[in-house]
């Protein structure tokens, strides 16, 4: 009987992220396609201002608490009647028409009081459910722990793209990473006596070998001229077009403390390009297609005093795609008056981000609800369905 | 490897012109006492970089007000923090480059990662590298109680970890302005610098410990100092004992890091830390112990440590597992390169370092988080860093094309590279495509 991939990470032969290029790993056995959907992760990190992002402009206390950063004469982009879009993400608004864009409203993870960015990203990665920021033991990134439970799922399942380490897709569960700046202008000559010198140290041999492929396979794919997150998402979607069905990336950014007025549609923008993107160049897999970006937490209601804001807790999930259910605001909004804040702060969470995300999850790679509290997010208790996806 | 090449691969940046010989303890032990490289510039003073980067903020704050000179303003005080930061950034890269001693320059990069400052953002981008020169660099010859109070202290630090903004939820400014306690850098003092994440701290501790650190602040006018009025009052309890009560002092926090230095916490998460580091991802428990014992009998001293670390089979054992993290590789290749600072080329070269240094995965002075970059070569050797190394060899390949690679195979690793590579450099079709297989060979990028 060949010995399958998973049958490896269940006897712990499989450590690490080297396992991403373990001779033992690569004749993988299919055990079935991991489908056709696709799911696009986007780490926001230095937290997004999900009040400026997704404004509460029909709560009538936002102008007193945001002199600066909201304009009620200038509100953003409608949505439905009680939020706005931020001005920079205008180029958005043809998605929402297209009931390709959703929110959820005050999400946060478990994280509470200490508010460093650091602990708050670890923890959004790990799907850990510790307040005060402790990692859970393994160490490795939810959606790593999801990839194990996707049928079939291989090496180029899932791709981390750009230069940084995600931990969100680390663990013994092999993912590709590569990043679009990445070249590799080897003649061949020079090509064949690099892998002569690497076939004694296999560490060497199975990074370069991969690099090789990928590097392949992405000279295909032209980013150039795109900078920053669109090259990012180029490259993604040009992975998601072949057999990778999960990516995920981060952009930075979005820690405004002062003038976020300037700061923020800088990375607005940045965002709005990454979606656009992705939507352009993933043509009809589009439609099979669900981005998800999510920060570590939240920042606080009111403007601090250099027309910025300080990290909070709540904040604003955003969705795009088009296997979702329409243009919607999700989740319940617990106002911002008197006693609402959290601390007298922060927008109140209403909700564990880890449970749209599980059913993200759930709906697109069909992995059933047990093994999502068991072992994506463990001791999660998922609740009903909030219906994200058609 | 022979002794010869492990004292300069595995303990050093690699083989260059002007470096001090020596194979053994004793003579790696000896550049401890040794000056600062005597190519080295010297360091930008404190108060310089600090009045730089209130001069920047200031231009800022013109140009939101609408000042007609702001905008003079911002372009001069734009440029002259550039060129700041430009000759602190090039510090770093330099005095390894040049130093006779390279197991020091390879102690400093270890203690500046262990004590990690992100260079990121205005402030952060110049104090980062101070911190290195000022608070590091003097100390690691000494006691491990002085190199930690330095580190803490330096405003690098303040700032990074959020120190700035602590205030003693009692003292009277907190009352006044509605401040409070940031457990920031108490957080990482204890689990991060001293007794390490499976130490013997609660967060009870961490909590007393902030509050025993208030007081300790900085800023960009009066620089770092102690100011009573932020303090808590009372006296601290961390790990059982007590400090600090009225009024609170330096002194209080002085005494806390000298007791947290020489615990036996301490001892074992440092010594496995060096072992780690310097010879294996999976170190010899023996050799740990050795380390963590020097430690414990000398009070933290930090030469009988290093000299523990040094003296044990294992330091010398011929086999290199570890992978040369892209810092070191690159300082590696340019002191093989006999790269000199002062010519023109060499500036090119430095004005590039930091392109190269962030596509191999480790862009220079900004580590993802305060615990610094990861050690493990799995880490490092992944399909896009290894493309970066390839892409950073051929470029810096490409500048000496004048080299015959059949001798710089030699030159680069002192005699320890395989026959095969011999082979490869022989048979490249280009000089400098040599060049870069030697770099991009496992000798030169393991340790």
């Amino acid at each position: 009987m060949p010995i399958t991939r998973r049958d490896l990470l269940a006897s712990g032969l499989a450590i690490g992220c080297s396992a991403a290029a373990s001779p033992l790993m690569t004749p993988v056995v299919l055990a079935a396609a991991p489908g056709e959907n696709r799911l696009v992760v986007i780490i926001l990190r230095g937290a997004l201002d999900g009040l400026d992002l997704l404004r509460p402009a029909g709560d009538p206390l936002l102008p007193a608490l945001r002199p600066n950063l909201f304009a009620p004469d200038a509100p953003g982009h409608d949505l439905d009647g009680f939020f706005t879009l931020h001005p920079a993400l205008e180029g958005l608004a043809p998605l929402w028409r297209a009931g390709q864009l959703a929110f959820v409203a005050a999400v946060s993870t478990p994280y509470r009081g200490r508010r460093s960015h650091f602990d708050g990203q670890d923890l959004l990665e790990t799907g850990g459910d510790s307040p005060d920021g402790q990692l859970p033991p393994s160490r490795d990134g939810w959606l790593n722990r999801a990839l194990r439970l996707i049928p079939g799922a291989d090496l180029r399942t899932a791709f981390a793209v750009g230069q940084e380490n995600l931990l969100l897709l680390d663990g013994p569960a092999p993912v590709s990473s590569w990043s679009p700046e990445a070249e590799l202008p080897l003649s061949p000559q020079a090509r064949l006596l690099l892998e002569r010198l690497y076939a004694r140290d296999p560490l060497f041999a199975e990074a370069a070998q991969r690099a090789f492929e990928i590097a392949e396979e992405a000279s295909a794919s032209a980013t150039g001229g795109l900078k920053g997150a669109a090259a990012l998402a180029a490259f993604a979607a040009d992975r998601l077009n072949e057999e990778t069905r999960i990516a995920a990336f981060s952009i930075g950014g979005w820690d405004t403390h002062r003038a976020q007025d300037r700061a923020l549609p800088r990375a607005l923008g940045e965002l709005s390009a990454a979606l656009l993107t992705l939507r352009e160049r993933l043509g009809g897999n589009w439609d099979r297609t669900a981005v998800v970006a999510v920060t570590e937490f939240g920042r606080t209601v009111r403007e601090n005093g250099s027309r910025g804001t300080d990290h909070g807790t709540g904040g604003t999930m955003l969705l795009a795609g088009g296997v979702l259910s329409g243009a919607r605001v999700h989740g319940r909004w617990p106002g911002l008056g008197e006693g609402a804040l959290l601390e007298d702060r922060d927008l109140m969470p209403t909700d564990d981000v880890r449970r749209p995300l599980g059913w993200l999850l759930a709906g697109l790679f069909g992995l059933p609800r047990a093994d999502i509290e068991a072992s994506v997010f463990p001791r999660l208790e998922m609740g009903a369905d909030p219906r994200l996806l058609a | 490897m022979d002794r010869r090449q492990i004292a300069a691969i595995r303990w050093g940046y690699g083989f260059g012109p002007g470096m001090a010989p020596g194979d053994d303890p004793g003579s790696l032990l000896a550049g401890l006492s040794a000056p600062p490289p005597a190519a080295l510039p010297p360091l930008p003073p404190l108060e310089e970089i600090l009045s730089r980067a209130r001069a920047r903020r200031m231009a800022n704050r013109a140009a939101r007000e609408g000042d007609p000179r702001a905008e003079e303003m911002v372009a001069q005080t734009a440029a002259d923090v550039r060129a700041l930061r430009r000759e602190l950034t090039e510090r770093r890269l330099i005095a390894p480059l040049v130093s006779p001693h390279g197991f020091v320059e390879r102690l400093v990069s270890f203690w500046a990662d262990h004590f990690t400052v992100g260079a990121r953002g205005l402030v952060l981008s110049l104090l980062a590298p101070h911190h290195v020169d000022a608070a590091i660099r003097p100390n690691i010859a000494g006691r491990f109680a002085e190199l930690l109070t330095a580190a803490e202290t330096h405003p690098a630090m303040l700032v990074y970890l959020d120190q700035d903004a602590s205030v003693g939820p009692d003292s009277p400014l907190a009352r006044r302005r509605g401040r409070g306690l940031n457990e920031n850098l108490a957080r990482e003092i204890l689990e991060l610098h001293t007794l390490g994440v499976g130490g013997a701290y609660r967060q009870q501790d961490v909590r007393e410990l902030a509050e025993l650190l208030t007081g300790l602040t900085t800023d960009l006018r009066a620089g770092p100092r102690f100011e009573p009025r932020l303090a808590q009052p009372g006296a601290e309890t961390v790990l059982g004992r007590r400090y600090g009560g009225d009024p609170a002092s330096m002194r209080d926090v002085i005494a806390v890091l000298s007791d947290l230095a020489v615990h036996p916490d301490t001892a074992r998460h440092i010594a496995r830390k060096l072992c780690v580091h310097f010879v294996s991802d999976r170190p010899d428990p023996d050799h740990v112990a050795r380390v963590e014992a020097a430690w414990n009998a000398s009070g933290g001293d930090l030469p009988a440590v290093y000299a523990a670390l040094l003296d044990h089979p294992a330091a010398w054992a011929p086999g290199a597992g570890k992978a040369r993290q892209p810092f070191d590789w690159l300082i590696a290749a340019l002191r093989a390169f006999a790269v000199a600072p002062g010519r023109a080329e060499t500036a090119r070269i430095l004005r590039r370092a930091p392109v190269w240094l962030a596509r191999m995965g480790q862009p220079l002075m900004r580590p993802p988080g305060p615990d610094g970059w990861p050690e493990e070569a799995e880490a490092w050797i992944t399909p896009q860093g290894l493309a970066g190394r390839i892409a950073a060899a051929q470029a810096l390949a490409r500048l000496q094309r004048d080299r015959d690679p059949r001798e710089f195979v030699d030159h680069a690793l002192g005699g320890a590279a395989s026959a095969a590579l011999r082979r490869a450099a022989a048979a490249a079709e280009q000089r400098w495509e040599g060049l870069a297989l030697v770099l991009l060979s496992p000798e030169f990028n393991r340790r």
